[in-house]
């Protein structure tokens, strides 16, 4: 059996989930959703040290969904993990519901940051691992954003902050899946080489298949072993990974499946069981 | 005289004060300690003081990020790039969640002086005030600087504080005075007029009221320190006892506290109002006294409208 088979079988319930809540909310965004699917399920269910039942436990491992709009992988996860039951899942985006269209932290159980104006996430983290560094805690930071995020400009002030601190409490992620809603990030504004950039800024670089939990794990356990440096794990990934029909596509940047889709991407996910 | 005192001076020695009792307290600069009074801090508390460098918007955030820990981050730039630059890190990662962190902006308004327009910043109300959950206060002298600096450490969610460069006159007693979040002080009683002030303007407000008293006019002194939420019952009050209303802010009669006054006075009691402030204008350079004269920032401008306003008054 697969090593992995337990976190594989959470990615494929929380792949489901994205596309069924998604439908069910008639708006959202399922393709950077389902390329960041692997990331977030490795970070709650191997990775960070974390307790369900308190959600504002202090000692806590944090994490930033800088890249808001992926939300409904988050929101699978916490359920999953046991912060808020499931039932939640179907009322995203709906009136007085306890899921917003971007992460709220006020709001939802289990979320240590409010996100979705992009560019910012990496910033607030940086508040965290100082805080940490500042209190002699051992928690960690970890923090996830997006490729096409990586234009803002504010990611790179973050990104001095991160080294000029050594904040080597702080973890970050991109969800390298290539694409924005304009079409392909090299051709929008190319942030190209990404890897190479963080190095110049001082950063740890480790390049990764993001949608590999062995290699996800091994990523962050040499993060967890690099002092005086932030680390940045560079994630390629494939946007809409796993239901065929969105792979790679960028109109699945930000619309949400009609029924019909919706049953046929459940299908390839293994079904609705 | 009066002794003269900058307001970011008084919140230089407040933070450092308030740092001895006050181990939660982090200070966050954009590359101008030395002009914010923030280097105080840093000098007695190096390992609570992070320099940002020249990056508002990432010291916004980096505050915020900060406040999920239960620290209480001060952050501090002029006011222009507090409010202007980092509006939307402001709304979105410390207003939207409601966090607890304080904002306290110096070089506000003209009174910057010689470095002009692009560094005086006449919207910052206006921008804070329409924030949710955004709480605003403008303090007029050093000894309420160190009052609100204080109650913003007491109270838990935003705060923005707008301070100035300039020394202005000191116009409390330090030792009998009482500051409340929201409620308005009574400067000097009077029952003709009411002139309602924040900032710098208190001080003229009250040298225009004793002018205004020798020539037999009694007018009522307001200090609105907390523009957001403002005292709608001082206002109210104010205009049914005196009838007339001159506000005056070294601000943008556009969102501070002109509008503020005029919301309350238009939908609970209306009365005559003249907003004494920039009128919709960029600031220059040049000396700040003499920029103040010209902007029509001045005691004897307060006189001469509160004379107008009455005559409107009587003719009605």
């Amino acid at each position: 059996m697969d090593k992995y088979q337990h976190l594989n079988d959470i990615a494929l319930k929380v792949r489901r989930d994205i596309v069924e809540s998604i439908t069910e909310a008639k708006s959202g965004h399922p393709g950077g959703s389902l390329s960041a699917v692997e990331i977030i399920t490795a970070l709650y269910f191997k990775i960070m040290r974390i307790n369900p039942k308190k959600p504002h436990w202090e000692d806590r491992d944090r994490f930033v969904l800088s890249k808001g709009h992926a939300a409904p992988a988050l929101y699978s996860v916490l359920a999953e993990r046991g912060y808020f039951p499931r039932e939640e899942l179907l009322k995203l985006r709906k009136i007085g519901a306890m899921l917003q269209g971007h992460p709220d932290m006020k709001g939802t159980p289990g979320i240590d940051m409010s996100t979705g104006s992009l560019g910012q996430g990496l910033s607030s983290a940086n508040g965290m691992a100082l805080a940490g560094k500042l209190d002699n805690k051992d928690y960690r930071v970890y923090v996830l954003l997006g490729d096409g995020e990586l234009e803002e400009g504010q990611v790179w002030e973050a990104a001095m902050t991160s080294a000029h601190y050594e904040l080597d409490n702080l973890t970050a992620f991109v969800d390298h899946n290539k694409l924005q809603i304009d079409g392909p990030i090299s051709e929008v504004m190319s942030p190209e080489p990404v890897d190479e950039k963080f190095k110049a800024f001082g950063w740890n670089v480790i390049s990764i298949n993001g949608h590999d939990f062995e290699q996800i794990l091994d990523a962050v356990n040499i993060a967890r072993n690099t002092k005086g440096r932030p680390t940045m794990i560079v994630a390629e990934t494939i946007k809409g990974k796993g239901v065929s029909f969105m792979e790679n596509q960028v109109g699945w940047h930000g619309s949400a499946p009609s029924r019909e889709q919706c049953e046929k991407a459940l299908l390839e996910l293994g079904g609705g069981k | 005289m009066a002794e003269k005192i900058a307001t970011r001076e008084a919140y230089g020695k407040a933070l450092v004060e308030l740092g001895e009792k006050n181990k939660n307290i982090v200070v966050l600069d954009a590359d101008l300690s030395k002009s914010t009074k923030t280097a105080n801090f840093a000098k007695k508390f190096p390992e609570r003081f992070f320099d940002m460098g020249i990056s508002e918007a990432d010291m916004m955030t980096t505050a915020a990020g900060f406040a999920t820990c239960g620290k209480i981050p001060f952050a501090s730039t002029f006011a222009i790039f507090a409010t202007g630059r980092a509006y939307e890190q402001v709304r979105n990662s410390i207003c939207y969640p409601k966090l607890n962190v304080k904002i306290a902006a110096t070089h506000s308004g003209i009174t910057v002086g010689e470095d002009g327009a692009t560094h005086q910043s006449v919207e910052d109300l206006s921008l804070m005030r329409s924030i949710p959950n955004m709480c605003v206060i403008c303090p007029a002298d050093a000894v309420e600087t160190r009052a609100a600096i204080f109650a913003a450490v007491d109270y838990k969610g935003p705060v923005y504080i707008r301070l100035g460069r300039l020394s202005v006159p000191v116009i409390y007693d330090e030792n009998n005075f009482k500051f409340e979040l929201g409620k308005s002080i009574l400067v000097k009683g009077g029952k003709d007029l009411t002139i309602i002030a924040v900032g710098i303007m208190v001080a003229k407000a009250l040298e225009a009221a004793l002018k205004l008293k020798e020539e037999g006019i009694d007018a009522r002194v307001i200090d609105m320190h907390t523009i957001k939420p403002v005292d709608k019952e001082a206002i109210v009050k104010a205009a049914k006892e005196t009838g007339a209303i001159v506000t005056c802010e070294e601000h943008s009669i556009i969102g501070g506290l002109g509008s503020a006054v005029a919301e309350v006075l238009s939908e609970e009691a209306p009365v005559f109002l003249k907003r004494i402030g920039i009128e919709d204008k960029f600031g220059q350079s040049g000396a700040p006294d003499k920029l103040m004269e010209l902007y029509g920032l001045t005691s004897d401008r307060i006189a001469d409208e509160s004379r107008k306003i009455l005559k409107r008054l009587k003719t009605k």
